[in-house]
C-alpha cells in the first residue's frame, strides 16, 4: 500500500463515509498510513460519526507495528555511526583519538570494525574498502514509512541494536452499519416541540447522550439531619402505640424536673455545675398545694411504705426555675394529670431538648435531644419493659440486647441498655430505663397497682452513628456545615 | 457515678480467687457494676501527667477501676465490694454486725455545745477496738473517707468525718463551736501550730483543702472537738490535728462525724464500722459512742447499726418484675443480695435490712434485688398487655407537615441552639429592649449561653456565617421553639413555635422571601384578606429591618404574627456578612 502525499483532514468524516461507500471496510491503522495522516486524527473522526446511531460498524483491532526508537530516528535522519566514522576517516584515514572524540565515534567504530569497513593500521583508522551502503540507515527509512522490503534477519539485527521496537496499535475495523448513508446531516442537540408537531423527528440524527456524567443537581431546600432522624423515631413511636406529650416547655421548676420525681435536694444533679439555673424569672410559685405537701413529706418523712429521705425538704429549692434536664420533668407533669384525670392505660413519648450546664466536648453538648419514652399500665413488669425494649430496637436496626442493674435516683428497678456493637466488638450502654419509685407516683395519685416504666436515650448519638459524624457540633447548631445538610440521605434506622 | 480503683491482686485476695479479666468484667455486670477500665498506678499517672512524670517508684501492678452506684456506698471500699460479691455468689453468709460491750471504764462521750448548732449541729461518734491494720487496709481505710467525702457526704458539706488514733486522747470529748482566733492546734502534716484564721490563708492555696474552706469561712464560728486534756482532735469538715492522727500501728481508733445532715451522718458511720470492724480483733463488732446534747440533755447513741424490718409480699414482686417465685425462691435470692428474708406467712417476707443497705427505702429495692438476683437477662420477655392509640402532639403534627413543604419550596433546615448570648438578641438585632423579654440563666459558664433566644434569627445568620463558600442564594429557615416570659405561666415564661427563614444573596430580593411567606400561608390554608380571614403585610418599622423595608405581617382575626423585610445593614455586620439579606419570622402557634 503505498502512501500518498499528507491528505487535507478537513471534513474528514465525510472524507471517511466517501471511501466507506466505495470500500465496504477499512482498517484505520492502514488506512491513516494510506493517507499519510495521524492515526488519532482518524479515530477523532470515526467517533464523532458514531454519534449517529447505525450508520458505522466498528469492531477493535490490534496491529503489531515496528517502530524506530529515539536512536533509530536518529540514525535514520543522520546516518549510522558505522557509515559517519568510514566518511569522517576519508581516503586518508584519521587517529582512533580523533575518532573517539566524535558523538558517533565509539558505536560507529566497532560497527565499521565488524563489518569490516575499515581497519586499524599504527594507530591510524583507514578504510578497507572505497565504498560503503549505509545499508543500516536504508532499512530504518523504509521501516518508518511502513514498507515491507526488510528482511527478518535485518529487523532482528536492528532489534538487538534497540534501533527499533514493537508496539501494539489500537485501531478500529470499520465497516458500514445498518443505516450507513454517505450523506448525514448535521445532528440535532435534542429534540423540539416543532419536530413532535411536523414529525420530522423521524428523519432527524439525534446527538448521543453521554451517560458518564452527573446531572444538574436539583434546585431544592433540605431537610436537617438530626429532624430526619426525629422524624424515623416518631414514626416508630407511633406504630407502637405511643402518644406524643407536650414537651414545648423548657423552663421547669425544680420541682417537677427534680422534686416530683423524688430526687433529694441535695442531689448532685441539682448543683449549678450540672444545671443552669434560671436568673430571670427565677423562681415559679403556683403549684398543685396538696400534691407539693405530698412530695414534700414522701422526701422529708417517708410515707406510701418508703422511709423517704429523711432531711429538711425546702419550699425555696423546689421553687427555682431550671432549664429543664430531662424531658421527665413533662413526663411527671403528665402523669399527674393522668392520675387527676383518672387512670387509664397509656404509652407517651417524646423528642426534645434536654440542658445540661456541661463542659463541652466533641460529644456533649450544653443542649441535646432526649428521646423518651413512658409506659404505664396496671401490673406493668421488667419483662414487659424488656419485650417493648426488643421490638423498638429491632425498629432500630438492633438486635442483640441485654441488660445491666443501675442506679437512677427515681426509678428502680432500673435497667442500662446494652447492645452489640460489632465494629467495636464489645457491648456498649444505648439507653437508660427503669420503672418509676412508687414514691414518684403515688403522691401523684396514681393507683397502687399501676406501674409505670420509662426509658430514654439521646438523639443525636444514633444520629452521629448513622451518618458517621465524629463532633457534635458537625450536627447541632449554627456550626453544621451545609454541604452536609444537602446531601445526607434519607433515614432508615434499620438499615 | 463514683468509681473506685483497686489493685487486681488486693482484689484476689480478697475474693479468696484469681478472677479473670473477663470472669471479673462478666460478675460486675451482673450485679450492676460497671468494669470501667484497667489501669496501674503508672499508667494512670502517664495519663494525666504525662510521660515525664513517671518515676520509677510507681507501681505498674494493674488496678481495676469499677463504676459503683451512687446509692451504694456500702461498695465503695474492697472490704465491702469482695463482701457484697461473695454473699451473691453465696460463698459466705452475711455477717452480723454487733456492739461490743462497754468497757469497764464506760462508753466514749462526746458532749454537744449548743452553740454548734449555728454551724454544724451534729455530732456521732464510734470506736473499733483491736484494730489490725496492715498497708492496704490502712490505705483503703483513708480512701473510703475520701470517697464518702466526695459523694454522700457532698464535699464535706452533709458530712465530714475524722478518725483518730484513741490511744493519743482522752474522753469525754467536747463538741464545741469557737471563734476562729481561739482555736489553736498543730494540723495534720505540719509541724507547728496554728489559729483557724491562720490556717483558712494557709490552705486557701492547697489544691485540696481550699475546696472545704468556704463550708464555715463566713461563720463567725467554727466547729471543733477537744478531747478532755483540751487536745484539738479536729476543726471538721477542714482538717484532724497531728497529734491523734492515727497510723499502721493504731489498734483503737475513735470515728467521728459532724454533719448538717444526721440521716447522711448515720448512714456513713454505719458504712464505715460495718466495712472496716472485719480487721477488729472480734470481727464485726463496734464499741458505742454516746453524744450529750449539753443544753437538753438528750443521750444519743451511736453508730446505730440499724437493722430494719420490712414486710414485702411475694406476689407483688413477682408482678413488678415479671417471674413467678415460689416465697422460698425469692427468700434465697433476696439472702444472695445481704438481705434476710424469711417467709413470715404464705405470699408474704420478713425482710431484715442490715446497716450496709441503707439504699433500701421501699418495696421497690427489694423487688429490684430479686430481679438482679434473678438476672435481668433470664426474663422472659413480653409485651405490654393495654391497647393503647398513638396521638401526635399537635403543634409538633403541624411542624412536622409544614417542614417538608418548606423544603420542597427549596428552603434548607438549620437547627440551632435554643440558649445563646444577650447580644445575639438585642444589639446584634438592634433590639436593646429584647433582653426584657428574654429568660436569663443565673450560671453560664460561656457567653453562648446567657439567655434563651427569643428569636430564631440570630442563629440563622450566625449558620449563614459559616457557610460564606457556599454558592449563592442561601436559603435557610428553622421551624423551633423561642422562649418568651410570660407572667400568666406557673414557671413565668413559655416557648412558642416560630418560623423563620433568611434568602441571602446579591440582592436582598423581598420579593423571594415574600413570595416564601406567601406559599408558606398556601400551605397553612390561610388567604390574602385584610377582613380577618385571611393575612396581609402592612408596612411597620421594626430596628432590625431596614427603615422603610419591614412589614408586620397580620394573620387571621388580626392577630400580629411577625415581622418581614430586608435586614438592616447594621444587623448585616454585626453577624460579620457582607450582603444584603431578606427576612421572615412569624409565630405559627396561631394556625393549630
Amino acid at each position: 500500500m503505498a502512501a500518498e502525499t499528507a491528505r487535507s483532514t478537513d471534513n474528514l468524516p465525510q472524507q471517511i463515509l466517501d471511501f466507506l461507500g466505495s470500500s465496504n471496510e477499512f482498517n484505520s491503522i492502514q488506512l491513516a498510513q494510506q493517507w499519510n495522516i495521524d492515526h488519532q486524527k482518524l479515530i477523532g473522526a470515526i467517533k464523532s460519526l458514531q454519534t449517529n446511531e447505525g450508520v458505522l460498524a466498528t469492531k477493535d483491532v490490534t496491529e503489531k507495528r515496528l517502530e524506530l526508537t529515539s536512536e533509530g530516528v536518529q540514525f535514520a535522519n543522520e546516518g549510522s555511526p558505522e557509515f559517519l566514522v568510514f566518511e569522517f576517516i576519508g581516503v586518508d584515514g584519521a587517529t582512533q583519538a580523533d575518532i573517539q572524540k566524535k558523538p558517533f565515534g565509539k558505536i560507529g567504530m566497532s560497527k565499521a570494525m565488524q563489518f569490516k569497513w575499515v581497519s586499524v593500521d599504527k594507530g591510524r583508522v583507514v578504510r578497507q574498502t572505497a565504498d560503503v551502503v549505509d545499508s543500516t540507515r536504508k532499512q530504518l527509512e523504509s521501516l518508518r514509512i511502513g514498507s515491507d522490503d526488510v528482511s527478518e534477519n535485518e529487523k532482528k539485527e536492528l532489534k538487538k541494536r534497540k534501533l527499533i521496537s514493537e508496539v501494539n496499535i489500537k485501531g478500529l475495523l470499520v465497516s458500514k452499519g445498518d443505516s450507513f448513508t454517505t450523506s448525514i446531516a448535521k445532528p440535532e442537540a435534542d429534540l423540539t416541540p416543532e419536530m413532535i408537531a411536523s414529525g420530522s423527528w423521524k428523519d432527524k440524527q439525534f446527538k448521543k447522550y453521554n451517560f458518564e456524567s452527573l446531572g444538574v443537581v436539583p434546585s431544592s431546600g433540605h431537610l436537617h439531619p438530626l429532624m430526619k432522624v426525629r422524624s424515623e423515631f416518631r414514626q416508630i413511636f407511633f406504630s407502637m402505640g405511643f402518644s406524643e406529650m407536650a414537651t414545648n416547655r423548657y423552663v421547669e421548676s425544680s420541682f417537677w424536673n427534680f422534686d416530683a420525681l423524688f430526687q433529694p435536694q441535695q442531689h448532685p444533679a441539682r448543683d449549678a455545675h450540672d444545671t443552669f439555673f434560671v436568673s430571670d424569672p427565677a423562681i415559679s410559685t403556683k403549684f398543685p398545694e396538696d400534691y407539693l405537701e405530698r412530695v414534700k413529706t414522701v422526701h422529708s418523712k417517708g410515707g406510701y411504705g418508703s422511709a423517704g429521705y429523711n432531711y429538711d425538704w425546702k419550699l425555696e429549692e423546689a421553687q427555682k426555675n431550671v432549664l429543664r434536664t430531662h424531658t421527665t420533668a413533662v413526663s411527671a407533669r403528665q402523669l399527674y394529670q393522668l392520675a387527676q384525670e383518672g387512670f387509664r392505660p397509656s404509652k407517651l413519648f417524646s423528642i426534645d431538648r434536654v440542658f445540661r450546664n456541661e463542659t463541652l466536648d466533641a460529644t456533649h453538648l450544653a443542649e441535646f435531644h432526649q428521646v423518651e419514652g413512658v409506659i404505664a399500665e396496671k401490673n406493668l413488669s421488667l419483662a414487659h419493659l424488656i419485650g417493648i425494649f426488643t421490638e423498638f430496637f429491632k425498629k432500630l436496626g438492633i438486635t442483640n440486647l441485654r441488660f445491666k442493674p443501675t442506679y437512677n435516683p427515681y426509678t428502680e428497678p432500673s435497667m442500662e441498655i446494652f447492645a452489640y456493637h460489632q465494629g467495636l466488638a464489645k457491648w456498649v450502654e444505648i439507653g437508660n430505663s427503669g420503672m418509676f419509685r412508687p414514691e414518684m407516683l403515688l403522691p401523684m395519685g396514681l393507683p397502687a397497682d399501676v406501674n409505670v416504666a420509662g426509658y430514654g436515650l439521646s438523639l443525636e448519638r444514633p444520629t452521629m452513628i448513622k451518618y458517621g459524624i465524629n463532633n457534635i457540633r458537625d450536627l447541632f447548631g449554627s456550626k453544621i456545615d451545609l454541604e452536609v445538610v444537602y446531601n445526607t440521605p434519607i433515614c432508615r434506622l434499620d438499615k | 457515678m463514683p468509681t473506685v480503683g483497686i489493685k487486681k491482686v488486693i482484689l484476689d485476695k480478697h475474693f479468696e480467687r484469681v478472677y479473670t479479666e473477663k470472669e471479673f468484667d462478666e460478675l460486675c455486670f451482673e450485679y450492676g457494676l460497671e468494669l470501667d477500665e484497667i489501669t496501674s498506678e503508672k499508667a494512670a499517672v502517664e495519663k494525666e501527667r504525662g510521660t515525664d512524670a513517671v518515676n520509677a517508684d510507681l507501681n505498674d501492678q494493674e488496678v481495676y477501676k469499677i463504676d459503683i452506684p451512687a446509692n451504694r456506698y456500702d461498695l465503695l471500699s474492697v472490704e465491702g465490694l469482695a463482701r457484697a460479691i461473695r454473699i451473691f455468689k453465696q460463698e459466705i453468709p452475711s455477717p452480723h454486725y454487733k456492739f461490743a460491750a462497754a468497757p469497764k471504764s464506760g462508753l466514749q462521750q462526746i458532749i454537744v455545745k449548743k452553740e454548734t448548732a449555728q454551724i454544724r449541729p451534729f455530732v456521732v461518734g464510734a470506736v473499733l477496738r483491736d484494730v489490725t491494720f496492715d498497708a492496704d487496709s490502712y490505705a483503703s481505710f483513708i480512701d473510703l473517707q475520701d470517697k464518702l467525702h466526695q459523694n454522700i457526704c457532698r464535699k464535706r458539706t452533709l458530712v465530714a468525718i475524722g478518725t483518730h488514733d484513741l490511744d493519743t486522747i482522752q474522753g469525754p470529748f467536747e463538741y464545741r463551736a469557737e471563734a476562729p482566733k481561739d482555736i489553736k492546734f498543730k494540723p495534720l502534716n505540719q509541724t507547728k501550730e496554728y489559729t483557724a484564721e491562720e490556717l483558712m490563708t494557709l490552705y486557701s492555696t492547697d489544691s485540696h483543702l481550699k475546696a472545704y474552706l468556704p463550708i464555715i469561712q463566713s461563720s463567725p464560728v467554727y466547729p471543733v472537738i477537744y478531747d478532755k486534756n483540751g487536745v484539738v482532735c479536729s476543726m471538721p469538715p477542714i482538717i484532724n490535728g497531728e497529734h491523734s492522727k492515727i497510723s499502721l500501728k493504731t489498734k483503737n481508733v475513735f470515728i467521728e462525724a459532724t454533719a448538717t445532715d444526721k440521716q447522711k451522718a448515720f448512714v456513713v458511720l454505719d458504712t464505715i464500722v460495718t466495712l472496716f470492724s472485719q480487721y477488729c480483733k472480734n470481727p464485726f463488732t463496734v464499741e458505742q459512742v454516746e453524744v450529750v446534747y449539753e443544753e437538753t440533755g438528750a443521750k444519743e447513741l451511736y453508730p446505730l447499726l440499724s437493722y430494719r424490718e420490712m414486710t414485702v409480699t411475694t406476689p407483688e414482686i413477682n408482678t413488678k418484675i415479671g417471674i413467678s417465685l415460689k416465697d422460698e425462691e425469692m427468700a434465697t435470692l433476696l439472702n444472695k443480695m445481704s438481705l434476710k428474708a424469711e417467709v413470715s406467712a404464705p405470699g408474704t417476707l420478713k425482710i431484715v435490712v442490715p446497716p450496709t443497705r441503707h439504699d433500701i427505702l421501699h418495696a421497690c429495692d427489694i423487688a429490684e434485688d430479686v430481679g438482679v438476683a434473678y438476672g435481668y437477662n433470664n426474663l422472659v420477655t413480653r409485651l405490654p398487655e393495654s391497647n393503647t392509640v398513638a396521638v401526635a402532639f399537635p403543634i409538633n403534627k403541624l411542624c412536622d407537615n409544614l417542614r417538608i413543604e418548606i423544603a420542597a419550596a427549596g428552603w434548607t433546615e438549620a437547627l440551632n441552639f435554643a440558649l445563646c448570648s444577650r447580644d445575639d438578641i438585642s444589639a446584634k438585632l438592634r433590639q436593646p429592649d429584647a433582653l426584657a423579654q428574654a429568660v436569663h440563666i443565673g450560671n453560664p459558664k460561656t457567653l453562648e449561653f446567657q439567655v434563651a433566644r427569643t428569636s430564631l434569627l440570630p442563629g440563622l445568620l450566625k449558620t449563614l456565617a459559616s457557610n460564606r463558600d457556599m454558592p449563592l442564594p442561601l436559603k435557610l429557615f428553622e421551624l423551633q421553639d423561642v422562649i418568651v416570659k410570660d407572667a400568666s405561666m406557673d414557671v413565668g415564661a413559655r416557648n412558642e413555635r416560630r418560623l423563620a427563614a433568611v434568602y441571602y444573596n446579591k440582592a436582598a430580593g423581598f420579593e423571594i422571601i415574600q413570595g416564601f411567606l406567601d406559599r408558606m400561608m398556601r400551605m397553612l390554608n390561610v388567604n390574602p384578606a385584610k377582613d380577618g380571614t385571611g393575612y396581609y403585610i402592612e408596612a411597620d418599622e421594626n430596628p432590625t429591618y431596614f427603615p422603610g423595608r419591614c412589614a408586620k405581617i397580620i394573620g387571621p382575626k388580626g392577630v400580629l404574627l411577625g415581622h418581614i423585610g430586608a435586614l438592616h445593614p447594621e444587623v448585616i455586620t454585626s453577624f460579620g456578612h457582607t450582603l444584603p439579606c431578606g427576612a421572615v419570622e412569624f409565630n405559627v402557634e396561631p394556625f393549630l
